[in-house]
């Protein structure tokens, strides 16, 4: 063991290295390291609080949604409502008009009949008086004996 | 290579020394006896050498990484070396209480340099040296921490700094009450406990540099020993040395991150300690 100035020379060296060190590498990067700390610390703080959004959001959708289903049941509820109560309406209204067009059709049948009654009272009494005439062979006056023959055709 | 094993061995465990030598020229020594005649007053070359390319070489790398350092996504070199900045971090702030932003970027220096200047064990033990000769280098160790005056002079560096905030901490007056008066805390005492004090305060950097020291030396002649077999000729014992050789490297790589390890804790230790006012 032989100890020389080589003893000094590395306390020297070793100064001067701890010296560098720990005026040139260490502040760096443990600054660098720090600040990605926060980085990270701050990216998961926001992740979190994106997270708790989505579930916020995705609660207000869900409502959101409910309502939306609930009042589309209303309106179809009513739109069937409004179909089956105007079914119903036509069908009253068919049915009155139907009446309506039967009763026109009888009183007009009663108008034809009467008109055929009268028609035929008109020929019957027409048919009478020629048969009158003949039996008679003699011409009867009409105007004489026409009270006789209205009474004779209402009698028909 | 040297004639014989026992040269072979002297020459790889000797430092390339620069100095005075006996006949009054400067130089490097070129045999032990001349090492031994220069006394304190020389250097050894190699071993500052290499401890000082490899002390810049983790300058160089860290500060790469420093500079480029950002908050984002960290790669390759910047994602190494935040690593160990991490480790080192956490253990300094484990062991040390206190408020210093010095203890933890020494502590880093320290490990990262003996673990550079220990892996250089793991170099083949003649690669150099035999470059070295070839170049006219008479010779060239290459594992600075196996030199007691590379060790000795980092744990010198600790001693300062342990005598320094003892005296920042507690002033020049309580570091002496401390010295003074521990274990035993009576006047007539005193003489006692300073000379048991001194010796656990001196027993410090001495164990802290020996430790290191001893460690990679014995490494080191292990290498060396294992390297000799290689000496026979291609055969049974230059494989049985091949294996060996790789077995004990292998384990090696423990044992320089450990020193390293253990080092650079040590300091972080004896500062706090130095820090600490205990009452008792």
């Amino acid at each position: 063991m032989n100890m020389n100035l080589t003893l000094l020379g590395q306390t020297a060296t070793f100064a001067f290295f701890v010296g560098c060190c720990w005026k040139f590498v260490w502040p760096l990067v443990t600054s660098a390291m720090r600040e990605r700390q926060e980085a990270i610390a701050a990216g998961l703080q926001a992740s979190e609080e994106a997270d708790a959004k989505l579930a916020d959001a995705a609660n207000h959708a869900e409502v959101e949604l409910a309502k939306a289903r609930e009042e589309a049941a209303k309106i179809v509820d009513a739109a069937r409502q409004r179909a089956s109560q105007m079914v119903e309406e036509a069908k009253a209204d068919a049915k009155s008009e139907g009446e309506r067009l039967l009763e026109a059709a009888r009183a007009e049948i009663g108008q034809e009949v009467n008109r055929a009654k009268e028609n035929l009272r008109g020929q019957v009494a027409g048919l009478v008086i020629t048969g009158a005439e003949r039996v008679l062979q003699d011409s009867v006056d009409a105007s004489k004996h026409s009270e006789m023959l209205d009474k004779l055709a209402a009698e028909l | 290579m040297a004639a014989n094993s026992s040269e072979y061995i002297q020459h790889h465990l000797t430092n390339l020394t620069y100095g005075q030598k006996a006949d009054g020229t400067w130089g490097f020594a070129q045999s032990a006896e001349e090492i031994q005649e220069m006394g304190f007053m020389s250097i050894n070359v190699d071993s500052m050498a290499w401890s000082v390319v490899l002390g810049v070489v983790f300058l160089l790398l860290f500060r790469a990484a420093a500079k480029t350092a950002t908050a984002g996504i960290p790669g390759g070199v910047q994602n190494f070396v935040e690593m160990v900045i991490e480790f080192i971090d956490d253990i300094t702030q484990s062991i040390f209480q206190y408020k210093s932003t010095v203890i933890a970027p020494l502590a880093l220096t320290i490990f990262v340099w003996v673990f550079l200047m220990n892996a250089m064990d793991l170099v083949p033990v003649d690669w150099i040296p035999e470059l070295a000769l070839l170049m006219g280098v008479p010779y060239m160790k290459v594992v600075p921490s196996t030199d007691p005056n590379i060790t000795m002079g980092m744990a010198l560096g600790v001693f300062g700094l342990v005598i320094f905030y003892s005296i920042q901490q507690k002033g020049a007056v309580g570091f002496f009450k401390e010295l003074a008066l521990h274990p035993f805390p009576s006047i007539i005492a005193i003489p006692i406990n300073l000379v048991l004090e001194l010796v656990t305060l001196i027993a410090k950097p001495l164990s802290l540099g020996l430790r290191l020291f001893g460690n990679m030396y014995a490494g080191e002649v292990i290498f060396i020993l294992i390297a000799l077999m290689f000496s026979g000729g291609l055969g049974l014992l230059f494989a049985f040395g091949g294996v060996l050789q790789w077995m004990w490297a292998a384990f090696h790589i423990i044992v320089i991150t450990l020193q390293a390890f253990v080092f650079a804790v040590l300091t972080i230790v004896y500062l706090a300690q130095a820090h600490d006012v205990d009452e008792h």
